[in-house]
């Protein structure tokens, strides 16, 4: 359990908000253009990550699913901006050994000749360390 | 020499628990002057006040020390006590060991040592007291209401019946405000106009009341008992004494083209209007703005067609002067304006609107004549969306923080009135909590859900997005957990409410305080809660907080009572604690009267002696008791030391930095 | 007047259209941007993670360039715009950022969020005017239906990119109407294509990219234009519309006259 808890710290740390200043209104799900897609969606990042109940943010692909496209970040009303709960669940798992989410030899038959150097910059920005 | 009491009160624990009280008043026996010290549970009650009155008389006390809460919360209390036995009110003082002291520390040695010194420094300055009387000045037995809306009616109304005149100063053509707009209330479902145009009516027709309808406030003096204000009557073009409100201008004006703000711009008037039929009172009005005569100097046909001869092109705005004995702001609320709240569309699609505009939509007097018809297209929506908390509980720089408090029991009356007249029509609310804490409220919500099918979703409307005729509205289900997305034809935003913005000028006038979100701040949250902090400001209504009408009334027939048990008096007690200039060493600079925000300094020309045996004339201040509020700006401002405050004079105020420091 | 300019990794390989008609067009203008050197990759995406500082740096130095430069810093793609702007906000409020970041680079003059960050369409705006660009026009649109694309990172999050209102935003239907088009206003405008989801799961970026033009279609678009080279990979591969998808440069240097030249 302290590791636990070490981790939630962590992921509290890295987010740079609140989670307890969450009100549970479930518009950053409502308004999530990939939340359709997610296991996980982002109003239970907030209150996973506010109980402390890791593990199972970190094990899902919802961590990946997350656009970046800062919809949430914007229309939360309460500045819990939960796309960074799901950031630094994120971070918290690429950052271990191993655990890259997309390796250099899988890039190849990703791409195709129009893809833009930006898309792949990102993705390694988000899936791996 | 005086002979000074001290009296160390635990309160509870709330001192005591952090101050050890014992030590206290035993350290203070040992100050000089101090022939009585002692401690008691509660120092405010019977009990305790009988312990101080006992003193006074057992040991002869010429003055005395009480140490318990703020000054603000039992001043009065312990001066109360000091004069039935004979004590100068004045000689009262009280050291702040609660607020100051034990609330703030956690640690008994710290807190004691500080209350000592708190203790000590009181001490220091009743040395210096002196007994003072306050004079008095008579009540001017007529009151002021600013804002004619339900809050500011009944409260009229209240004041009227006691006898006492009341005029009302309403910045609109028409008394009503918001009630006037609203079809039906929560929860018993009465018609609003049924129930709010015959009080509108009494205002009118009650001898002891005048309305100053089109009007504003623009300047105030004085204070409690004695306030001078201001009022702009606004030039409405029309002679009041001559229309008879018959509305043959209104229908005849060729400027047909102006938004209706009574029905929130969802359709138009003329230039010349009449708010609403029952209007109160019913007079037309130019709005300058539009009028083509106003602008142009060619039309006149309202003047042409009226019979009256009521029209006047050339009015200017007036200014007229009353006495009032007491002023009851009664400023009202507004729903937030929604740019900021795009994401729901509500600037990019008609058939977003906000719950005030659906009241007008189902309003027989409303712009659809009460049928529910879609602003875009005049079509009958078959599936409606109602969005909770737009702009509340929202900590963003756009948003309020707090709850609107009305939101949850109007939607769900809305959402209920639209399944009862249109059952067709499935309605859908989105809500973060529903909140419904009054008489039947709860009851009427679970109704709305058992009996008449509204689907309540627990989640929040993430964008709505207009596709052809439809509103595409992505949401939330938090107990599915999963996204739903709805078609809907028509979608309403229960927008936060806001103060009204003409209270915080109006604040600023009468020197009342406001909070954060510009309401304004009572005396005290819970036992005062109807008075401002400022003698003789009352609140009524929604000006103080969001409120529901029930509790707006409640509200404004107690700040009626609070005002009739200061227009009874005939005499209101001054400030002792006022300002006295010594007139051997003021050289007549002029710089405290400058600084007087009450007018309380003029200057005499004054005969003196001089050594020599001649006499000369000299200009010197002379502070008005009546007028000065003890606000002490003039005695830092005074270059020469005349001036001084009674009660908080530099003496002792420096005796008191000296305790501190010893 | 000199800016400072960043074009980013993608202005120089698969979006050069972007890059190219911007100089043309600013040259036009009378603007002289001036490529910052050594300038390095921003990353694509701007970490949300506080505590993930060594991926942001290369922007830093970005940005402390231009302010020794005591320039204001030009962008053109979106996603440099954001993480520019982003960590420059990072370096006036992240204290513990700011602390590493210059124990880190250990410049002499330590940044501290000095440069101003501005988009090339808040240079049209702002700088130039719409007005002024308006009369610079030689061959207007002749009233052709144009879609503004903002997609995500020109607009979010507001209160950091404060380019425009993020719900109901302005600046590109009013850039359309200067070079002489007719804005075709969406609601889809400012929602996902789906970003860099395209490369692990085309069809996720085939639904949004789709969804996006159809609504851009459904109102009368003849074209849609966008300042983000992977939003306009996204709608033209993985839109299952057929509408053109240009650059928002072009259409300004073709409205310029000054398309062609090289």
């Amino acid at each position: 359990m302290s590791f636990s808890n070490n981790l939630k710290e962590n992921v509290i740390r890295s987010a740079g908000v609140d989670p307890k200043k969450c009100m549970k209104c479930g518009k950053c799900t409502a308004t999530c253009p990939n939340g359709n897609e997610m296991e996980y969606k982002p109003h239970q990042f907030v209150y996973m990550v506010e109980k402390g109940d890791i593990e199972p943010l970190m094990n899902t692909d919802s961590i990946y699913k997350c656009l970046s496209c800062f919809a949430c970040v914007e229309r939360c009303p309460r500045g819990v901006e939960p796309a960074k709960f799901i950031e630094a669940v994120r971070v918290a798992k690429i950052r271990k050994q191993g655990e890259n989410h997309l390796k250099a030899d899988m890039i190849p038959d990703l791409l195709d000749e129009d893809l833009p150097q930006q898309a792949i910059v990102t993705a390694f920005r988000k899936y791996s360390k | 020499m005086q002979r000074i009491g001290v009296f160390v009160c635990h309160c509870g624990t709330n001192i005591a628990g952090t101050v050890d009280v014992k030590a206290v008043a035993e350290a203070m026996k040992y100050e000089n002057g101090v022939v009585f010290s002692t401690d008691y549970q509660y120092m405010c009650s019977e009990a305790g006040q009988n312990i101080i009155k006992d003193a006074i008389k057992e040991h002869k006390l010429t003055g005395i020390v009480v140490c318990s809460c703020s000054p603000r919360m039992h001043e009065a209390t312990f001066r109360k006590a000091a004069q039935s036995v004979g004590l100068n009110p004045y000689m009262v003082e009280i050291a702040n060991i609660r607020e100051q002291c034990s609330w703030i520390h956690k640690d008994m040695a710290t807190g004691t040592e500080k209350a000592i010194i708190l203790a000590r420094t009181a001490v220091a300055k009743v040395h210096l007291n002196a007994p003072l009387t306050s004079g008095e000045t008579p009540v001017v037995k007529r009151a002021l209401v600013i804002g004619g809306g339900i809050a500011g009616i009944q409260t009229a109304l209240d004041i009227a019946d006691a006898g006492f005149p009341v005029d009302i100063v309403e910045k609109l053509p028409t008394i009503g405000g918001k009630m006037s707009q609203i079809d039906k209330t929560f929860p018993t479902l009465d018609c609003a106009a049924c129930i709010l145009t015959p009080k509108m009516v009494d205002a009118a027709q009650n001898e002891n009341i005048k309305i100053y309808s089109y009007s504003e406030v623009s300047g105030v003096k004085g204070f409690v008992g004695n306030f001078e204000v201001t009022i702009k009557r606004k030039a409405r073009f029309v002679d009041e004494t001559k229309c008879t409100g018959c509305g043959l201008c209104t229908e005849k004006c060729p400027q047909k083209r102006v938004p209706n703000e009574f029905n929130l711009g969802m359709d138009q008037r003329r230039a010349i209007y009449i708010p609403f039929a029952q209007a109160v009172p019913k007079i037309a009005t130019i709005d300058a703005d539009y009028c083509t005569m106003l602008k142009t100097g060619k039309c006149g046909v309202c003047s042409k067609v009226c019979t009256a001869g009521a029209i006047d092109y050339t009015q200017k705005d007036e200014f007229i002067t009353e006495k009032y004995g007491a002023i009851v702001v009664a400023t009202g609320f507004n729903p937030i304006k929604l740019d900021k709240y795009d994401e729901y569309a509500y600037s990019q699609s008609k058939d977003v609107i906000t719950s005030l505009e659906f009241e007008r939509l189902t309003n027989a007097a409303g712009p659809t004549a009460g049928k529910l018809l879609r602003p875009s297209d005049g079509k009958h929506p078959h599936k409606i969306v109602f969005v909770q908390c737009v702009g509340s509980r929202d900590t963003r720089e756009c948003g309020k923080s707090y709850c609107s408090k009305i939101c949850c029991m109007y939607t769900a009356k809305h959402a209920m009135l639209t399944r009862e007249k249109y059952p067709d029509t499935e309605v859908y609310v989105f809500y973060i909590d529903v909140r419904t804490p009054g008489k039947n409220f709860d009851e009427f919500y679970r109704r709305a859900v058992e009996e008449y099918g509204v689907h309540y979703i627990k989640g929040m409307v993430g964008k709505v997005i207009p596709e052809g005729d439809k509103l595409i509205v992505r949401a939330s289900d938090l107990i599915s957990n999963e996204q739903l997305t709805i078609d809907a034809d028509l979608v309403v935003l229960a927008a936060a409410i806001e103060p009204d913005k003409t209270a915080r000028p109006l604040a600023t006038m009468l020197t009342a305080s406001m909070d954060t979100n510009d309401f304004f701040t009572e005396a005290h949250p819970k036992l005062r809660p109807v008075e401002s902090p400022t003698a003789g400001i009352f609140l009524s209504g929604a000006c103080q907080g969001p409120k529901d009408i029930p509790e707006t009334v409640a509200q404004a027939s107690a700040a009626a009572a609070k005002v009739i048990g200061l227009l009874v008096k005939d005499k209101m007690k001054n400030n002792a604690c006022v300002a006295h200039s010594d007139e051997n060493m003021c050289n007549g600079c002029s710089n405290c009267a400058k600084v007087c925000a009450y007018n309380a300094i003029s200057y005499v020309d004054k005969e003196f002696r001089m050594p020599d045996r001649t006499t000369r004339v000299r200009r010197v201040a002379v502070v008005n008791d009546a007028v000065c509020q003890g606000c002490g700006a003039c005695t830092v401002t005074c270059p020469s030391g005349a001036m001084d405050l009674k009660g908080f004079s530099n003496k002792q105020i420096m005796a008191e930095v000296d305790a501190i420091c010893k | 007047m000199k800016f400072s300019y960043y074009p980013g990794c993608t202005l120089k390989t698969k979006a050069k259209e972007l890059d190219k008609y911007a100089r043309l067009s600013a040259e036009a203008l009378g603007i002289d941007l001036v490529e910052l050197e050594n300038w390095q990759c921003c990353g694509g995406a701007y970490s949300m993670a506080k505590d993930e500082i060594a991926s942001k740096l290369s922007s830093v130095r970005a940005l402390a360039a231009a302010k020794e430069k005591g320039q204001d810093l030009v962008t053109l793609c979106s996603a440099c715009h954001n993480v520019l702007k982003q960590v420059n906000n990072d370096m006036t409020t992240n204290e513990d950022m700011i602390n590493r970041v210059h124990n880190y680079m250990k410049d002499e003059e330590p940044y501290n969020g000095e440069t101003k960050v501005i988009h090339f369409l808040e240079l049209l705006r702002d700088v130039v005017g719409f007005d002024k660009l308006k009369e610079k026009v030689v061959n207007p649109l002749g009233g052709k239906k144009v879609a503004a694309y903002y997609g995500c990172l020109l607009l979010r999050p507001s209160k950091i990119m404060a380019m425009d209102n993020p719900e109901n935003p302005t600046i590109i239907e009013d850039f359309i109407r200067a070079i002489g088009g007719e804005p075709v206003v969406y609601p889809y405008r400012n929602e996902c294509c789906g970003g860099y989801i395209a490369l692990e799961d085309k069809n996720n970026a085939i639904k949004k990219s789709t969804l996006v033009m159809e609504s851009a279609e459904k109102n009368g678009a003849e074209e849609i234009i966008t300042a983000c080279p992977l939003c306009l990979y996204n709608l033209n591969k993985n839109g299952a519309v057929e509408l053109p998808v240009k650059y928002f440069t072009e259409l300004l240097a073709e409205a310029l006259g000054v398309k062609g030249e090289n």
